[in-house]
């Protein structure tokens, strides 16, 4: 049985925003179920008192002082933006909900 | 279906999600600043713009406001806990993912009473947990700055990365049909608290406070809730009483036509105090939350959090009980006093000499009327808790009286300076000099025959008329009190 | 005198500290040295020889005008292309990122400047640093200079091949699960991964947050140590960096000196899998150690073999939300925006477009493990065996002073041989992975050729975190023993350019 069905690809591609073509569905497909059978092996020794390492060094507490440091100029902030405009990033229309 | 109908039929269920903007110099991650309506794209850096390669930096000052938020609040504050990210695509956040937190919020399990009509609730609260806010998307083409049928938007970073403090409560049952009052009476008294606590404006209008209202209905004596629906951009105190009505009467009609709530995202608009549907939480959004990897674990130290409570100002209920006693009010009296928002007018009035009947008076009187008549809150008025304390100062010396005071007000409200130069400016003064006064009463006696030989036949009550008189001809000038003793000495009757 | 581009940068600053050369032609003579063999390397994709030359001239200026210079001032470096650079283009190997001039520079970029590193360009990588032999790259494969067919390993891959093909003396690198070691393995030079917080990640382009380490490329190990000390410490940009001075490495590299260290050889890392000469070569190696004093068991990490299931599932988690970013939005790559699709159309196709396959491979699986109904069972699986990893590494350091093992399980193999066979490239960060996951300070440096095919081999040195100075020490008695039965650098057994 495989680990992940094709339709479950393609949900995968619509929640990672790709717009993937069938063909490369198909082909991501085949080597994701092989990729997921292999890394299902954690599920094998992973007894349920062990606690998750989710940093790898114990630091706790790194703060830095409420202080104000210079920001981009707003030339500096739009040069890389594939669109501006009235010093704002354009961007094409949203669609979903107001925020 | 009507409000109260549906009422008859079902107990509404209430949820509060309220975010607030901490004012803090710089933002939650990065040193930007913070202020509200700079030029657009002029308070951003590489980490809030979510530029490649940037990392976040815990703001400690953010950490220190939610802790009092939360201990104010009477919650816990947890030994450990871990920002999340909270992935989801949109424009205006620029990293396309929220740095949130989600299952080990900051402080959790705490309480906020409040009062409707003389009875109190208790308002439990879930959680507080520190976020980030996104930035602004302006929607260019189609409707004024719909979203719907744009053809474009354009995106300002200035608020993305603000600290933005989110408190949810547990579900609000037994309210009946003052649950839209008691939504509100929640969001204000709220309001009351962050202020006090100086860590943000909480102005509703600028955004700094933000409340998502979940209302759902189950029929009555049913066991098993409802479905809900999250109502959002609830932009007013006044909408938040609004929202929870119309989407109470909304769903009554849904239920009573044998329909089915959808569980979703709703839409208030102010203008028609209606909610319309936003999108269906039935289409799942799958967050795919993880621990932070870039910020590590927060573990308040319990020294910190006690240094924090200890330095917790007197919130609002220790104070309106304390006001009430110091100043000899009714409970009445009390809930007009706050419903005005004239508790820190009055109190700072007094601070400046002022005696607390007579602060209140001003405040609640005079100054509430112009404000109505201005559609300002009391605080917007341009006049300060010392000016009045000082009107109030010269009434009891006697320079001014009620009605030059009334005109001082004025003056003062018109920009025309402090009081002290609105009555040189004016030339408002009692007018207590015997000599100047007595002839203005001789000439009253004389133009008023019948009043006067009505006192004299002993009508005392008939002086009134020509106290009056001498009022107006001192264009109110005259010190009353005085000025019938003249008269009444003049006509014999003292 | 011997050729500039031969020397090593120790070599070199001495060489200017004294007045016999200058950081203009040091500079010169590596940007004749890049205009000669990058042709057939690529290790390079941009490079701007009088940007390069104007630094150098602002060295000498400074020399000359009786500043105090750092140790490794006006010493060329190549500096991979993850690293944000203010006035050079920062692409991460990505045709998502082409074009891109960052308006700011990452830490580590900064501190090079401030040491007075004569930045040559960036070098090429998998695209985002995922992989292990550069041919991920949007820009097209490096190649290996010991054999032009083969791989240079990767991710930092075109850091790896500019030093070994004397095109710098020095390189940066970042290592997420082996990105340093493997390409130092495979390249015959010395490569390090600091512990995890010792050197800044802010400005390094992100793959998998909680793994990934700047580190140091060098042809020896103590120009490896100058480099490390002259970029790594805190830096209050990065919360995950750590808030202590930078171990003695220089001082370390310096001493080679192990008599009394007490070695453990993993005995998983051994067996199927595993190369004749690379395992012969490392045999040796350990020898050699114990030949030089060191006492040398075998010690048992039995959960090293779940690191790599585990990594790939961490590391494409973390990719998949660090990658987001790249929307077409705010930077970057847009696709198809001809004003009739919306923003999420338009996103989706400059993604589709814009990432190449093994990033998008890993940014899908990673939405998967993270996904609800799945997380459980994957990312916090996987969660769980990074602490058991980390116990098992505690336990072994215990017993040892630093673990050692061959860096990567073959020699370079040839360019397109595991292209399109996700799980066979993934082998190649057999060894090096457990580190990342735990933290740890982990170095390779070149311990012979293999019979069988004449191609470099690395010995891998890991010691408990904050404890880099360790494995400088192990890497430098290995280095200066070899060396003297070599008559020389391994380097110098590879062909000509």
């Amino acid at each position: 049985m495989s680990a992940i069905t094709r339709d479950e690809v393609a949900h995968l591609a619509r929640l990672s925003r790709l717009a993937l073509g069938e063909d490369e569905l198909d082909h991501l497909a085949a080597q994701l179920d092989v990729i997921i059978s292999a890394v299902a092996r954690v599920q094998e020794v992973t007894a349920e008192d062990i606690p998750p390492t989710s940093h790898a060094l114990p630091l706790t507490n790194v703060y830095r002082p409420d202080e104000v440091r210079p920001s981009l100029s707003p030339e500096e902030a739009l040069a890389g933006a594939p669109a501006a405009e009235d010093q704002r990033f354009r961007v094409p229309r949203i669609l979903g909900e107001e925020a | 279906m009507g409000y109260d109908e549906a009422l008859a039929r079902y107990e509404p269920v209430l949820g509060l999600e309220t975010h607030i903007e901490l004012g803090t110099a710089s933002k939650m991650f990065c040193g930007c600043p913070t202020a509200f309506g700079a030029p657009p794209n002029t308070q951003v850096c590489p980490v809030c713009l979510g530029l490649p390669g940037s990392l976040p930096v815990t703001n400690r000052a953010a950490i220190e406001g939610i802790i009092r938020i939360g201990l104010a609040l009477n919650c816990s504050v947890v030994e450990w806990c871990r920002f999340a990210r909270k992935n989801y695509f949109y424009p205006d956040m620029p990293k396309n993912y929220q740095i949130s937190q989600y299952d080990e919020p900051i402080c959790i399990d705490g309480h906020l009473d409040v009062e409707v009509d003389g009875e109190t609730y208790r308002i439990e609260i879930e959680r507080v947990h520190m976020e980030e806010d996104t930035g602004k998307s302006l929607h260019v083409g189609g409707a004024t700055g719909r979203i719907h049928g744009a053809d474009h938007s354009l995106v300002d970073y200035n608020r993305a990365g603000i600290p933005l403090v989110e408190i949810v409560t547990k579900p609000i049952t037994a309210t009946g049909d003052r649950a839209p009052l008691v939504a509100r009476a929640y969001v204000t008294e709220l309001r009351a608290l962050i202020r006090t606590l100086g860590v943000s404006d909480v102005r509703m209008e600028e955004g700094s406070l933000r409340a998502d209202v979940n209302v759902s209905l189950m029929p009555r004596g049913a066991t098993e809730w409802g479905t809900r629906t999250e109502t959002k951009n609830v932009n007013s105190l006044r909408s938040v009483e609004r929202a929870v009505r119309s989407e109470i009467e909304r769903q009554g009609g849904v239920l009573a036509a044998g329909g089915r709530v959808v569980q979703e995202t709703r839409h208030f608009h102010e203008d028609t105090g209606r909610s319309t549907s936003g999108r269906s939480k039935e289409e799942a959004q799958d967050y795919r939350y993880f621990p932070e990897p870039d910020l590590v674990p927060m573990a308040p130290p319990r020294a910190w959090v006690e240094e924090l409570r200890a330095t917790l100002p007197e919130l609002p209920a220790a104070r309106r009980r304390r006001v009430q006693r110091e100043w000899g009010l009714s409970d009445l009296e009390l809930r007009d006093v706050v419903n005005a928002g004239a508790v820190d007018l009055i109190e700072e009035t007094v601070a400046a000499g002022a005696e607390p009947a007579a602060a209140r008076k001003w405040w609640m009187n005079e100054l509430s009327r112009r404000a109505t008549e201005q559609g300002v809150e009391l605080a917007e008025l341009p006049i300060t808790a010392g000016q009045v304390a000082r009107i109030q100062e010269l009434i009891t010396a006697g320079e001014l009286n009620d009605k030059l005071a009334r005109q001082v007000f004025e003056g003062v409200l018109a920009g025309e300076g402090g009081p002290d130069e609105v009555v040189a400016a004016r030339g408002l003064k009692v007018v207590s000099d015997d000599g100047e006064l007595a002839s203005i009463v001789d000439k009253v006696i004389a133009d008023n025959a019948d009043a006067a030989d009505k006192v004299r036949s002993g009508k005392v009550a008939a002086a009134g008329a020509l106290v009056g008189a001498v009022m107006k001809a001192t264009r109110g000038q005259a010190d009353a009190a005085r000025a019938r003793e003249l008269i009444l000495d003049r006509l014999g009757a003292s | 005198m011997t050729e500039l581009t031969r020397r090593t940068a120790a070599e070199l600053a001495a060489l200017m500290a004294a007045g016999e050369t200058s950081a203009v032609e040091v500079a010169q003579a590596h940007l004749d040295r890049i205009a000669a063999v990058d042709g057939r390397i690529e290790a390079f994709l941009h490079t701007d020889p009088e940007g390069v030359l104007e630094q150098a001239r602002a060295v000498d200026a400074r020399r000359a005008a009786g500043e105090e210079l750092g140790p490794l001032a006006g010493v060329p470096i190549a500096h991979k292309d993850v690293f944000t650079t203010r006035d050079m283009p920062t692409t991460a190997g990505s045709k998502i990122l082409e074009g891109w001039r960052p308006p700011y520079d990452a830490t580590v970029t900064a501190r090079l400047r401030a040491a007075g590193l004569v930045i040559l360009g960036k070098t090429n990588l998998d695209e985002f640093a995922m992989g292990s032999s550069t041919e991920n790259s949007a820009y097209g494969p490096t190649r290996n200079p010991w054999d032009t067919s083969r791989i240079p390993g990767g991710s930092s891959g075109g850091s790896s091949a500019a030093v070994a093909a004397y095109e710098a003396p020095l390189a940066t690198g970042t290592d997420t699960g082996g990105s340093i070691r493997q390409p130092a393995s495979v390249t015959g030079i010395v490569g390090a991964k600091p512990t995890y917080g010792g050197s800044s990640r802010y400005g390094l382009i992100a793959f998998a947050s909680s793994l990934d380490t700047p580190g140091p490329f060098a042809r020896t190990v103590l120009d490896a140590a100058l480099l490390h000390e002259a970029f790594s410490g805190h830096d209050p940009m990065d919360a995950t960096s750590i808030d202590r001075p930078v171990p003695p490495v220089v001082e370390a590299a310096r001493r080679a000196e192990i008599a009394g260290l007490r070695v453990g050889v993993v005995r998983e890392f051994a067996g199927d899998g595993y190369q004749a000469g690379v395992t012969a070569r490392f045999d040796e190696a350990v020898e050699l150690l114990e030949s030089l004093g060191a006492k040398v068991v075998e010690v048992s990490c039995p959960h090293f073999e779940y690191a790599l299931p585990a990594y790939y599932l961490i590391a494409p988690s973390e990719c998949s939300s660090n990658l987001a970013r790249f929307d077409a939005m705010r930077y970057g790559l847009r696709i198809g925006d001809d004003g009739s699709r919306s923003a999420e159309e338009v996103m989706a196709l400059t993604r589709a477009e814009g990432f190449g396959p093994e990033v998008k491979r890993r940014i899908m699986l990673g939405t998967y493990a993270l996904s609800s109904g799945y997380y459980d069972a994957y990312y916090g699986k996987a969660q769980q065996v990074r602490t058991l990893i980390t116990r098992d590494f505690e336990a072994a350091f215990e017993q040892v002073d630093v673990l050692v093992s061959p860096t990567t399980p073959t020699t370079a193999f040839p360019i397109g041989e595991r292209a399109d066979d996700p799980m066979a490239m993934y082998l190649a960060d057999l060894c090096t992975i457990p580190s990342n996951l735990a933290g740890n300070a982990a170095i390779s440096v070149p311990c012979g050729l293999a019979d069988e095919d004449g191609l470099p081999v690395g010995l891998q040195i890991m010691a408990p975190p904050l404890a880099d100075d360790r494995v400088y020490r192990v890497a430098a008695a290995v280095e200066r023993a070899l060396e003297s039965r070599w008559n020389g650098p391994l380097l110098a057994k590879a062909p000509e350019l």
